[in-house]
This record gives C-alpha cells, sequence and structure tokens, in this order.
C-alpha cells in the first residue's frame, strides 16, 4: 500500500485534521515508513485465527442502577474554551438564507 | 534539614518515632524541586494541598489512625486525574484544563495518606520513549543531562531518581513505565491487565494502558500496588479476584524455572554490556538452584509492528474526544463548526500524536480494516498463545528491559520506527497482558544504569514481586 496525497486527505478528513504543502509531504512519508514496518505482519499466517478483542476474562459487571449526584453545570463548563452559563457555545451550523 | 529517603519503611520509622514530621518531609521535597528546576521534571506542583494533606497526617500519626501509605510522598504522571487540579498529557490541547473529578488511583492513594505532591511531564499522551514529545520541554536524565529519561514516563521516573519524591505513578502502554525506569536506575512496575483502575486517566490505547508505580526498591512497588489495585465500579475492564497483600509476600522466593527467549539475547543492537550482566544474572540464579533455561519465540520481530496497528487505532478513537468545543483548546481561526474541530486539533497536538491519529485512522478505514486493524489483532492472539504457553512451563520470562542505556537528545529523532524499536522488550507484556517489572541490574562503562525485565503470567504479581526483589539484590553485589 503507497499513501498519496489524496489519501492522506481523505483520512485526514475522518480524523479532523489538516495538512498543508510542507506538512502533508512529511505525513506522506512518515505514513509510508510507517506502514512498510506494520506490513511486516503479512508474512505471519494467521488462517482460522480469532482476533484478539478483549484482554480481560471478565464479562458484564452488572450493578444496581442508583442515581449518583452528577457533576455541576459549573464544573461541566469551567473547561470549555466558549459558554455561557447553560450551554457550550459553539460556531454557527446552520445559516440564515 | 531532612535527610533524603529512599524506602517507605525508612520515612514511615522516623514519622512515629517523631524524628521527622509529614510536613517538614513534603517541605523538604518541595525545596529540592524547586532546586532542580532544571530538569523539568515537575510540570506542576501541588504545594498547597500536599501541605495540608501533611498536616492531616501528621495528626493522623498522632492518633494511631494513618493509613497504609502515610508519609509516602508521591508524584502523578501528567496524565491521572486529580480534582481541582490541572492535568495536561503534557500536551497544548489540555494546557489549561482543571480536573472536576479524581481517578481512582488518586482517590485510593488519598485514602491510605499519601501525599500528593504534584504533576510530571511526559510525552505528549504518553506517546514516546524519550519525553522529547513533551509540548513542554524535555525532562533532563538526572544523571546525564546530555541524555533522555526515556518515556513516555520519564518525568516520573526522573523524580525517583533524583529523590523529588518517595515515588511516582506512571502509566504503561508499551513501556512507559519500565523504560524509563530502566533509563533512571529505578524500579517500574506495569502489573496486569485489569489490576489497576483506568478510571480518571487519559487514555491512549485502552486494550494496553496499565497505571504502575515507580520506586526505589520492590517493597514499595508493592505496597502502592496494594493500595491501587481491585475492583472499581468505573471500569469494566477489571478482575473480580481479590488483592492480595503484596507487601507481606516479599520473603526470598523457593526455586523457580526461568525460561530466556533465545532471540532477545541474541539481537542485534543489544548492548553488549546489558547481554553480558543478564548472563551472569542467569548463572547466579542456575547457582541458587533454580531453572533458567532458553526458550524460542518466533515473534520478536513482529512485535513492534502489532503494537503500532493496534495502538494507534485505539488511539486514534481515544483522541476523537479533543474537538475543541467542551474542554481544551479552541483554535481562534475557525471560521465554521468543521474548521473549528480540525483547526483545533492541528493546532492543539503534537507532530508524534498526529502522525499516530492518521495512521490509526488510516488502519481502521474502510477497506484497510481487514488487512491492518484485523490482522493485528489477529497476529496478537499468536503472541498471547505463545507467551502464556512459555508461562504454562515456567514462573518467569527473563529479558532485557531496553537494548541500550539512556540515548542522548536528537539521537531518535529524525526516525519514528528507529525510537519505535526501542521498546522491543517492553511491548510484549502489553499485548498480552501480563505483568512486568523492571529492576535497576548495574551500569555501564558510559555510567548510565540499565534494567533487567521479568514477565509472570496474570496476576501473579505476589511471585513477580518477590523474585525481582531477590534479583535486585543479586544485581547489586554482581
Amino acid at each position: 500500500m503507497k499513501i498519496d496525497s489524496k489519501t492522506v486527505q481523505d483520512v485526514a478528513h475522518l480524523a479532523r485534521l489538516e495538512f498543508e504543502a510542507e506538512g502533508e509531504q512529511k505525513i506522506i512519508n512518515d505514513m509510508n515508513r510507517m506502514l512498510g514496518f506494520v506490513e511486516k505482519l503479512n508474512e505471519l499466517n494467521t488462517d482460522g485465527i480469532e482476533p484478539l478483542i478483549y484482554m480481560t476474562e471478565e464479562t458484564n459487571h452488572l450493578r444496581e442502577d442508583v442515581v449518583h449526584p452528577p457533576l455541576s453545570h459549573k464544573e461541566v463548563l469551567q473547561n470549555a474554551p466558549k459558554h455561557d452559563s447553560d450551554y457550550f457555545k459553539v460556531p454557527k451550523v446552520v445559516e440564515k438564507k | 534539614m531532612v535527610k533524603e529517603y529512599s524506602s517507605l519503611a525508612d520515612v514511615q520509622n522516623d514519622l512515629r518515632a517523631g524524628a521527622i514530621t509529614a510536613v517538614d518531609l513534603t517541605r523538604s521535597y518541595v525545596e529540592r524541586i524547586e532546586n532542580n528546576k532544571n530538569l523539568n521534571v515537575f510540570l506542576e506542583v501541588f504545594t498547597d494541598s500536599a501541605l495540608a494533606k501533611a498536616e492531616e497526617v501528621d495528626a493522623k500519626i498522632k492518633s494511631g489512625t494513618a493509613g497504609k501509605l502515610a508519609g509516602m510522598v508521591i508524584a502523578l504522571k501528567d496524565n491521572i486525574c486529580y480534582r481541582g487540579h490541572k492535568v495536561s498529557a503534557s500536551s497544548r490541547i489540555l494546557e489549561n484544563f482543571v480536573s472536576p473529578y479524581s481517578s481512582t488511583v488518586v482517590e485510593r492513594l488519598l485514602q491510605e495518606d499519601a501525599i500528593i505532591i504534584g504533576r510530571t511531564n511526559c510525552d505528549e499522551f504518553a506517546m514516546g520513549s524519550s519525553n522529547e514529545n513533551s509540548a513542554y520541554g524535555n525532562v533532563l536524565n538526572s544523571l546525564d543531562h546530555k541524555r533522555v529519561p526515556g518515556g513516555s514516563s520519564g518525568g516520573s521516573a526522573v523524580a525517583v531518581a533524583a529523590n523529588l519524591c518517595l515515588a511516582a505513578l506512571g502509566t504503561d502502554t508499551g513501556g512507559s513505565i519500565r523504560q524509563p525506569a530502566s533509563f533512571c536506575g529505578v524500579v517500574g512496575l506495569k502489573p496486569t491487565y485489569g489490576r489497576v483502575s483506568r478510571w480518571g486517566i487519559i487514555a491512549y490505547a485502552s486494550s494496553f494502558d496499565q497505571v504502575g508505580p515507580l520506586t526505589h526498591n520492590v517493597a514499595d512497588a508493592a505496597a502502592i500496588l496494594e493500595v491501587i489495585s481491585g475492583v472499581d465500579e468505573f471500569d469494566g475492564t477489571l478482575a473480580t479476584q481479590p488483592v492480595p497483600a503484596y507487601s507481606q509476600q516479599l520473603q526470598a522466593p523457593q526455586k523457580k524455572r526461568f525460561a530466556y527467549l533465545r532471540d532477545c539475547l541474541e539481537k542485534d543492537g543489544l548492548d553488549p554490556e546489558i547481554k553480558n550482566r543478564l548472563l551472569q544474572l542467569m548463572e547466579r540464579l542456575r547457582a541458587e538452584g533454580h531453572v533458567v533455561e532458553p526458550v524460542e519465540f518466533p515473534y520478536l520481530d513482529y512485535l513492534v509492528p502489532t503494537y503500532y496497528v493496534l495502538t494507534t487505532a485505539e488511539a486514534s478513537s481515544n483522541l476523537a474526544r479533543f474537538d475543541g468545543i467542551r474542554y481544551g483548546y479552541r483554535s481562534a481561526n475557525a471560521t465554521d463548526l468543521e474548521s473549528t474541530y480540525k483547526k483545533s486539533r492541528s493546532e492543539g497536538f503534537g507532530a508524534e500524536v498526529k502522525r499516530r491519529i492518521m495512521l490509526g485512522t488510516f488502519v481502521l478505514s474502510a477497506g484497510y480494516y481487514d488487512a491492518y486493524y484485523s490482522k493485528g489483532q489477529k497476529v496478537r492472539r499468536l503472541l498471547r498463545n505463545k507467551t502464556e504457553e512459555i508461562l504454562s512451563s515456567y514462573d518467569f520470562i527473563l529479558l532485557p528491559t531496553t537494548p541500550g542505556t539512556a540515548f542522548e537528545f536528537g539521537a531518535n529523532s529524525a526516525d519514528p520506527i528507529k525510537m519505535y524499536l526501542e521498546d522491543i522488550f517492553t511491548v510484549q507484556a502489553n499485548l498480552t497482558g501480563v505483568p512486568a517489572i523492571s529492576v535497576p541490574a548495574g551500569k555501564a562503562s558510559n555510567g548510565m544504569p540499565f534494567g533487567v525485565q521479568l514477565m509472570s503470567a496474570n496476576f501473579t504479581e505476589p511471585a513477580l514481586l518477590a523474585m525481582s526483589a531477590h534479583v535486585q539484590d543479586i544485581c547489586e553485589k554482581l
């Protein structure tokens, strides 16, 4: 697999990141090197091997559904870059025609 | 003037005897941190809350109600949440973030009267092996300022090595506790996956991450593990089995069976001085009546590639939460919602974090998922099966912690792959979930320390800790 400008731009959009000009060329190079490195895994035969997904033997710890006091509005909003007394503020999403 | 301590037992003896107070002890550490600011270890010293806790500890000692860790002055890696205190994962994107809640490990430390002294510098979002990826500058190795402390818990390792605190917590995703412990000459433990709660830890790769201690000795690591382990309703991956009294089970071990991976010792790039020390250690263990045998592990060169496929995938998912809306950095250059996400993330994250998010997003994307991500998960099962097979006939796997001693700043910066291979001996424990510990094994002729590593089967920390204490003793006498 060879990473090109189009792949980088597609993946960057999925990851909500931007790479322009020099940054784009650098990430293309880095990703190609990293992919070349991880493609070593293709040497191993994994036919019939189930993917290992869960690292724990535990299953479904159920607990009583008890109401705990949540964080206050003030505590939740204290780290927001833009907010008023009740809400996070975001840029306008729907434009007026 | 308070003397320098290197064990909790000594601290507690002097506290109980009235030779020192917790307040004076805490002040002495604050002063040492101040005098060693050039090392860039602490991003913030929690002087007020630490002194308040120390006063409480002094009162409890007088009334005989002090907890197990009373007087342990401990630092937190900057990815462990502590209510009302800043935590940044050493990233610009969380520069002014104040945690509205405490991680379970912090709650448990405080319950047992540990004194939390501050937060330590690390690689951004715990991604790195040299601490050169912090947004807040390099941490210097206190033994040689030209050299890296290792990473990602580099600040925590130097904090202990330079006596800026008695102990520190780190997190270990691929070696981030053990590798800096090796580079700085301290003990570093990664517990079994599912032993310690991840609630309140800023996630990197959730099926790999574990919190663990960095200490001067194994006994202190055992004392901390005993306090931070065990079920927590906020982390469903935790094991339900009871937590043993690790600190009471450190007696010299009976005859045990050690395996070493033949390929590890023959690996190109393994420092011959480290190899020789391992061979000497094996000889001593055999002389004591332990069995030490080579085993085949045909996957050594597949460990780091598997690690990078899976951890970058998990990171790309975990780090999606940093969107510039609810908390963290928001770019002033954004014009609409999409550019708010993109510009905030692009300006807020550093280069290595973006590299890993990109690779992770790619391996998870439609069309490539099976070839990369799913393949990685299948190889992970092969690795775990083989590791479990070895550990069903041996008590321990003995291996180097790192291929070499601490390298100089910039030595691996130009080549991400070269940097990734620094973790070749440590990622196996995270890929397979087993516990692993690095204890100081000696010093190379360049004056820098290095560690030796032991791995054991899941949840066999009592045997692992007892044997590693013994191994540290042997190495000190070699």
